[in-house]
């Protein structure tokens, strides 16, 4: 039961982060939402790689033969970096849509419809 | 190794790095002058082209070409400790990669060309090329990764820069409205594919398609990740129910970037044919996912259509029926994947429907860039989209009209245009499938040229009005580009089967081959 | 044209694969060939330019037989002649108006509609292929 907990957690992350992401009507908090779905995200594939009694995968000094995969940490890196990206793009839509519309109010940027 | 030698074999490497390094170094060419920067873009995106030909005429010739970054030879896929694990990212050009790589280079040659004189009024340029050289190397990047972290990247990088250019104009916070909506929905899109690539990994510790297509057993994780993967991918491409982002973004996105965009919807339509296809093949229950794919594909023809109708805004037309052409290709890739368990079925009409699907790919790509071209020449003349206020510009811009008359007549299926001749192939194939998704398809044929009359006459025909007295044709870069994509409309409506026998039927074969596949990339392990 | 590299290898550029150009399109059920069609399709421009050559060519430019003839009525201005784009297809978006009347309003233009459509079709997937197939 112990060892199922980082998955859990994703699971619990993943449905805090949708319920954010499809309930909420400001865009900051809409990018929270995202932002907590991507840590979901990265925790499921960090956790995928976790192998019991391992070590951090460096070969120098290393205490024991047996280490966690690395190829999931790096995997999440990539992610991470990703991530950050698309906060800041998001955080710069919402800086120029509060200057021109007065507002980060989704059910009010609106103007495209139908 | 001589210089040509040395482009050959890395040409996989080459077409993701020189756009990319042509993207970094296009703000440092804008600080010398205008000029310049002009000559560094036109001359980047030549050599790309060339390139791409080269590698696709390779992939043509002699089959499947592998590129393993980082290792002693190109084509070493597995290294020799790693107990038949091919660990290395690795580009996997195939019969199919190579199909979407022409298509991407010759519509970024068109719309670089028209790039360069309809931006010429605006100022900061070096990031408009900047960006655009980034969504060239992404959907390059796209159609040629062969593990699927890689595809992960690229896609990402495609949505960035793809949201970037569609904000480009403020436009007084409508574009950047439009592509706020794209980019939430592209980011959600790419946290379901990434949920799907750690439950690949979990179970068959394997990143490499090749590799997760040898070791695939259908368990219902497995099903999950497939699920994940359609829904994203078509909400990528622009299906219906999830094409909500369709019209807000090809409308508000510089004219130049709405034709390039509806290539990168193409590289997610190319994404879900590889994981449908080459991921699971007959593993998974064909009939089903087919059956998901056909609705997909006819709810996009029918409700993409209908609501173009009533539209007041040229361009946001013109993306509904972006929406609805998705749908044929849907329809017809669909079609051959209901029937991919079923030899008998699948080479009496199977594979006719995914040539005629995937022939849709290139055909559409190229008459809708030429379509969003024409619109964005108007706009350059006029200064508004509404289609209310259009009127007699056919006595002054007559070369305009030509190229919108031949983009018009190729969407609605019309001969002797190549758009007649894809839907010939998915209308006979689909109709021995089941005859009533080719009658929809057919109706939904004759609506896309009632909705093109209407644009046609309200813009070109009537008498001249006074406000648009002075206005003159639309500049000659602007005409050479349509002119490109004009000239290959009018090539591939008159010569279809040669086309179809050289990059059509490879490319199907390709995609429904998986034993091929994986036998090119783990060495007929 | 085949080439000698340094090392002896020989590259084949540009070698076409033999094909006939103006083969017809095989649909798998008939035959399309465009060839043909283009063939008629000019030998009819042809015959029709030749009936109009035969018609009436000459009239005075600049008087009343330029000038459009609306029974007698006066021209109105130019704006006013032109139908705009709103007003074609009246009658077809009248009879279709139970349809439009839901689909349009479905386009809210409200972002998380859009992404509560996105997550309800992937729950629907999800339920049809893991459960039901």
């Amino acid at each position: 039961m112990l060892w199922n907990l980082p998955f859990i957690t994703v699971v619990v992350l993943t449905l805090i982060g949708l319920v954010t992401v499809l309930l909420k009507k400001n865009i900051i908090k809409i990018l929270l939402g995202i932002n907590i779905l991507e840590s979901a995200v990265n925790l499921f594939i960090v956790a995928l790689g976790y192998r019991e009694g391992g070590v951090a995968p460096i070969f120098t000094l290393a205490p024991s033969e047996l280490m966690v995969l690395p190829t999931p940490q790096a995997l999440v890196l990539t992610s991470i970096v990703i991530g950050v990206a698309t906060s800041a793009l998001v955080l710069s839509f919402a800086m120029v849509l509060q200057k021109k519309y007065g507002t980060v109010d989704i059910d009010k940027i609106r103007r495209l419809q139908g | 190794m001589t210089f040509a030698d040395f482009i050959i074999t890395n040409a996989p490497a080459l077409l993701v790095a020189i756009p990319l390094f042509a993207a970094f170094l296009c703000p440092v060419m804008g600080k010398i002058s205008s000029t310049v920067r002009n000559f560094w873009v036109m001359g980047m995106m030549l050599v790309t082209v060339a390139v791409a030909f080269i590698l696709a005429y390779r992939v043509f010739a002699t089959g499947p070409v592998l590129y393993v970054f980082g290792a002693a030879a190109a084509n070493l896929a597995i290294p020799l400790d790693s107990g038949g694990i091919p660990i290395r990212i690795i580009f996997t050009v195939d019969a199919m990669s190579a199909f979407m790589e022409i298509i991407c280079a010759i519509v970024g040659v068109s719309v670089l060309l028209y790039s360069l004189s309809a931006e010429s009024r605006n100022s900061s340029l070096e990031g408009y090329y900047t960006l655009f050289f980034l969504m060239i190397t992404g959907v390059f990047g796209m159609v040629s990764a062969g593990d699927f972290f890689n595809f992960f990247v690229f896609l990402e990088i495609l949505s960035l820069a793809s949201a970037g250019m569609i904000a480009y104009r403020i436009d007084g916070g409508l574009a950047v409205e439009a592509a706020l909506k794209y980019f939430i929905l592209s980011t959600l899109g790419a946290i379901f594919v990434l949920f799907a690539i750690g439950i690949y990994y979990g179970q068959y510790d394997a990143l490499n398609i090749a590799m997760i297509a040898q070791r695939m057993q259908f368990t219902m994780l497995d099903k999950i990740a497939l699920v994940l993967l359609v829904a994203a991918l078509a909400m990528k491409c622009g299906a219906v129910p999830l094409h909500f982002w369709t019209p807000d973004a090809y409308s508000m996105a510089p004219s130049s970037v709405t034709a390039f965009l509806v290539v990168a919807s193409q590289a997610s339509l190319y994404g879900l044919f590889r994981v449908v296809f080459t991921m699971y093949n007959i593993t998974m229950n064909c009939v089903t996912v087919g059956w998901i794919i056909i609705i997909f594909g006819v709810l996009s023809m029918v409700v993409g259509v209908t609501m173009a109708i009533p539209q007041k805004d040229i361009k946001r037309l013109m993306a509904y029926h972006a929406v609805s052409q998705t749908g044929y290709m849907l329809l017809g890739v669909g079609v051959g994947l209901a029937v991919l368990g079923n030899a008998a079925l699948t080479s009496a009409f199977g594979f006719t429907a995914m040539e005629g699907g995937i022939f849709h790919i290139f055909n559409h790509a190229m008459y809708k860039g030429l379509l969003f071209l024409t619109a964005g020449a108007i706009i350059y003349r006029i200064g508004t989209r509404d289609l209310n206020k259009m009127g007699g510009l056919g006595h002054t811009m007559k070369y305009t009209m030509i190229f919108f008359i031949i983009g018009a007549l190729a969407i609605a299926g019309i001969p002797p245009f190549n758009g007649f001749a894809s839907k010939l192939m998915i209308y006979e194939s689909v109709y021995l499938f089941n005859p009533i998704l080719a009658i929809i398809a057919m109706v939904v044929s004759i609506l896309t040229l009632a909705s093109f009359v209407k644009v046609f006459h309200s813009v070109f025909m009537g008498p001249k009005l006074p406000e648009y007295a002075d206005v003159k044709e639309a500049p000659l870069p602007m005409l050479i580009g349509m002119g490109i994509l004009a000239a290959i409309v009018i090539l591939f409506g008159l010569f279809p089967q040669p086309v179809v026998d050289m990059l059509v039927a490879p490319a199907a074969h390709a995609l429904a081959d998986q034993g091929g596949y994986i036998a090119s990339v783990l060495g007929g392990a | 044209m085949r080439l000698q590299t340094k090392a002896g290898i020989s590259h084949q550029y540009l070698e076409v694969p033999e094909m006939d150009l103006i083969a017809p399109l095989l649909t798998g059920y008939g035959i399309w060939a465009p060839v043909a069609w283009m063939v008629a399709f000019v030998a009819a421009i042809i015959i029709v330019y030749l009936l109009w050559k035969t018609g009436e060519s000459s009239y005075k430019k600049g008087t009343e037989l330029e000038r459009p003839y609306l029974s007698g009525n006066v021209e109105p201005e130019k704006g006013a002649v032109h139908i705009r784009a709103s007003n074609l297809y009246w009658g077809f978006l009248q009879a279709l108006k139970g349809y439009y009347d839901v689909l349009v309003p479905i386009h809210t233009g409200v972002l998380t509609d859009y992404m509560i459509w996105f997550v309800a079709v992937t729950a629907l997937a999800l339920v049809i292929v893991g459960v039901l197939s």
